[in-house]
């Protein structure tokens, strides 16, 4: 234990601990730009500095460990005029359009600049001219928004073991880019949009379709439906002021409804789906000498990222399609001949939390007839400000349920949501494929939580597999280079892109901290915990789906629609 | 020998090498080759294991790395104390006005390319540039003017 004095009062800090942690627990709200809780300091931007009795000038407060003895003040005349300057010299050369930004109102400089009071120009940079990026299908870069303050650039490298892009020249000519100032879209760029969550201002953010989303919910003759990820319902009330965590799934349907979509189908009922097909592929490979250990396949950052960086295990991926392009293949057949409407004519729609759905949908494969299953793909974020712009409000909205033939789902598919949910339901559906009955105990405690890496035994009958969940792709890369390595204890791999799992995707509300993804997840536990339906495998809709429609899991209409394959991928890494 | 034996044959040399190695491996690819290709960073990149934009970031953090081949007349202009007080920036922008690109750059048609560099130890004969090793000294706009012009014309004869 070590004894400080903050601002004249006696305070005590952890061995070990950054100053910024001991104010931050003291209450102290210490400005930031370039910190990133969780990951290592590299205080670039100096916004946090405060004053250390002794200490010849400002110390940062985000790298620099507390010591016994050590007095600080925070605010003092001095620091106050540093932190001012630092963001003054951030405005002399950024763009004056924050009435026109996407980020107008929700952006840390503005906020920065609102809070130190400054209120008029006080140095006049050069303003450099550079070009947006909007070669990815996913994610739009303006280097002209960019502080340089290096967030993106440590997610990519140190969460997600990706680096596309990198600080690229020197001094004041630097960049952030890709190798060789390429697109994103030829880049390494997995597209999961983790990088738009750390942006603190404009320069990194969704491709919208918004726009596009209200031209077709308006053109005449076009059959406007709708599918939301199960990530969705417990994350968006954060947008209207909610607290995270709360989950307003049939205020979200009813509001959907009044935007004007003519259905609205529920993803985790596909999610139940991939349960059926998936949990068949793993019995059949178990059972049949197939390729293992399998990995589920529902993240498209994931996928994207085997196929660059793992190309010698796509035979491992699982053929099942993600749940939203299962969605949008039967939207466009099944629920097309039922309903007896030309597929060129409806107009298919995801809500997802993730901007890797967006470069998804777009993939050769996911149509047929030059038709895509998925037409457009809306965040989170931009689904909040469809609702803004149509002046819907779900607050006040009752409750409301989707839409027949796709709107039944058992909580196992609403898991899908939060890492280890996609294997809690596998398991659950796969003891049921291998014995026949029903688990004594449903829930899975060790596969739950928001840790990066967890394992589990699991025995079904005769059969025992080794099951493990990944969440973060620097957390899948460790594992798979253990398997390369020759680790052949697992059988079957959850892998999600984003750290925790969909709650925490590239699309969700920005600004969540770490407990607010932990509410978010807990939610869709509690979901489970309630949910007279917790298995894929009693989903009436699912089972009246195969007796109707698709006959039997792996079957031939099964593999048509909703199977898929993946190619090695060339990509500048 | 084609382009990629050259930096196949460097790295080969750096068997075991790891990611401290990266700047002598550059060095030694810009020797070969005059610059260095796209090409070249991702195989740098695939045999430290890093990533290309990684690499390509250190490669640009130095004023000696070109990312462009060099033309049939490259010509260097020297930017140091002496030169830049005997006028070394108006032969600077002098030579890009001409050639319509900047320093760092090459021609569309691979013939010109212009290099900046800090100083070539001929302070005495300032401003100095140097085309294709060769020295020009106390170059005058008029003087510059010419010898691009010259140039240009004895390529479309």
């Amino acid at each position: 234990m070590l004894n400080i004095e903050v601002n004249g009062k006696a305070v005590q800090a952890n061995q070990g601990e950054t100053i910024l942690q001991v104010l931050t627990r003291q209450g102290i709200k210490v400005p930031t730009l370039c910190h990133l809780p969780g990951l290592a300091p590299s205080g670039a931007c100096r916004m946090c500095v405060v004053e250390v009795e002794g200490a010849p000038s400002l110390i940062p407060s985000c790298s620099y460990p507390a010591a016994d003895g050590m007095k600080i003040k925070t605010n003092t005349p001095q620091i106050l005029s540093a932190r001012k300057a630092i963001v003054e010299l951030l405005l002399s050369n950024h763009p004056q359009d924050c009435l026109y930004c996407i980020r107008g109102g929700d952006c840390d400089l503005q906020r920065l600049a609102k809070q130190h009071g400054i209120r008029n120009r006080v140095f006049s940079g050069e303003r450099v001219r550079r070009e947006k990026d909007t070669s990815s299908p996913s994610i739009v870069r303006d280097p002209e928004k960019c502080i340089l303050c290096g967030k993106c650039v440590r997610v990519c490298e140190e969460v997600q073991n990706v680096s596309a892009i990198d600080f690229i020249h020197r001094g004041n000519k630097t960049v952030i880019g890709t190798a060789y100032n390429q697109g994103l879209n030829v880049s390494s760029c997995i597209n999961c949009g983790q990088c738009v969550l750390v942006c603190p201002t404009a320069a990194l953010s969704e491709k919208s379709h918004v726009n596009d989303v209200l031209k077709v919910l308006s053109a005449p003759g076009k059959y406007v439906v709708v599918q939301h990820a199960p990530a969705v319902s417990v994350s968006i009330a954060e947008e209207f002021n909610y607290k995270p965590g709360t989950d307003i799934d049939g205020k979200m349907t009813a509001a959907l409804r009044k935007v004007g979509f003519k259905k609205v189908f529920d993803t985790s009922f596909t999610a139940d789906l991939t349960i059926m097909e998936e949990g068949s592929e793993l019995v059949k490979r178990a059972t049949g000498g197939g390729v293992l250990p399998m990995f589920t396949s529902c993240s498209p950052g994931w996928i994207k990222f085997v196929e660059q960086f793992y190309p010698e295990f796509i035979p491992n991926l699982s053929t099942c399609k993600s749940p939203q392009q299962m969605m949008g293949a039967l939207i466009k057949s099944f629920f097309a001949e039922r309903e007896k409407i030309d597929p060129a004519n409806i107009v298919s729609v995801s809500i997802m939390p993730c901007t890797a759905k967006k470069f998804e949908c777009g993939r050769p494969e996911m149509g047929r007839n030059s038709h895509s299953d998925v037409d457009y793909v809306l965040t989170t974020r931009e689904f909040a400000e469809l609702l803004r712009i149509t002046g819907v409000d779900p607050s006040v909205l009752e409750p409301e349920t989707p839409d027949t033939p796709f709107g039944e789902r058992s909580s196992a598919g609403k898991m899908f949501g939060a890492s280890g949910g996609v294997m809690e339901a596998a398991v659950r559906s796969a003891y049921f494929l291998i014995t026949g009955g029903e688990m004594p105990k449903y829930t899975i405690q060790e596969l739950r939580g928001m840790k990066g890496s967890k394992e589990l035994r699991v025995k079904a009958g005769k059969i025992e597999l080794g099951a493990a969940v990944v969440s973060g792709l620097g957390a899948a890369r460790k594992l798979m280079e253990e398997i390369k390595a020759g680790r052949s204890d697992l059988q079957f791999i959850e892998v999600m892109t984003c750290p925790g799992g969909c709650i925490n995707g590239g699309g969700q509300p920005l600004r969540a901290d770490i407990e607010a993804v932990k509410a978010r997840m807990n939610t869709l536990h509690q979901i489970d915990k309630d949910a007279p339906l917790r298995v894929s495998h009693k989903n009436t809709q699912v089972k009246r789906l195969y007796e109707e429609f698709l006959g039997a899991p792996l079957g031939h209409k099964s593999h048509e629609l909703l199977h898929t394959h993946y190619n090695k991928r060339d990509v500048l890494a | 020998m084609s382009t990629q034996t050259k930096v196949d044959k460097i790295l080969a040399g750096h068997a075991f090498a790891k990611r401290d190695k990266i700047i002598p491996i550059l060095q030694e690819i810009q020797e070969a080759e005059g610059y260095i290709s796209q090409n070249a960073v991702v195989k740098v990149s695939r045999h430290l294991s890093m990533p290309a934009s990684k690499i390509y970031g250190v490669a640009t953090f130095y004023n000696q790395f070109r990312f462009k081949a060099r033309g049939k007349y490259h010509i260097m202009v020297c930017r140091g104390t002496a030169c830049h007080v005997k006028g070394s920036l108006s032969a600077l922008r002098l030579v890009e006005d001409c050639l319509k690109i900047k320093a760092g750059d090459t021609t569309r048609d691979g013939l010109f390319s212009i290099e900046v560099v800090v100083c070539m130890g001929a302070c005495g004969l300032a401003p100095v540039i140097s085309l294709n090793g060769e020295c020009h000294a106390k170059v005058t706009p008029e003087k510059l003017k010419n010898l691009v012009e010259e140039l240009k014309l004895k390529e479309t004869k």
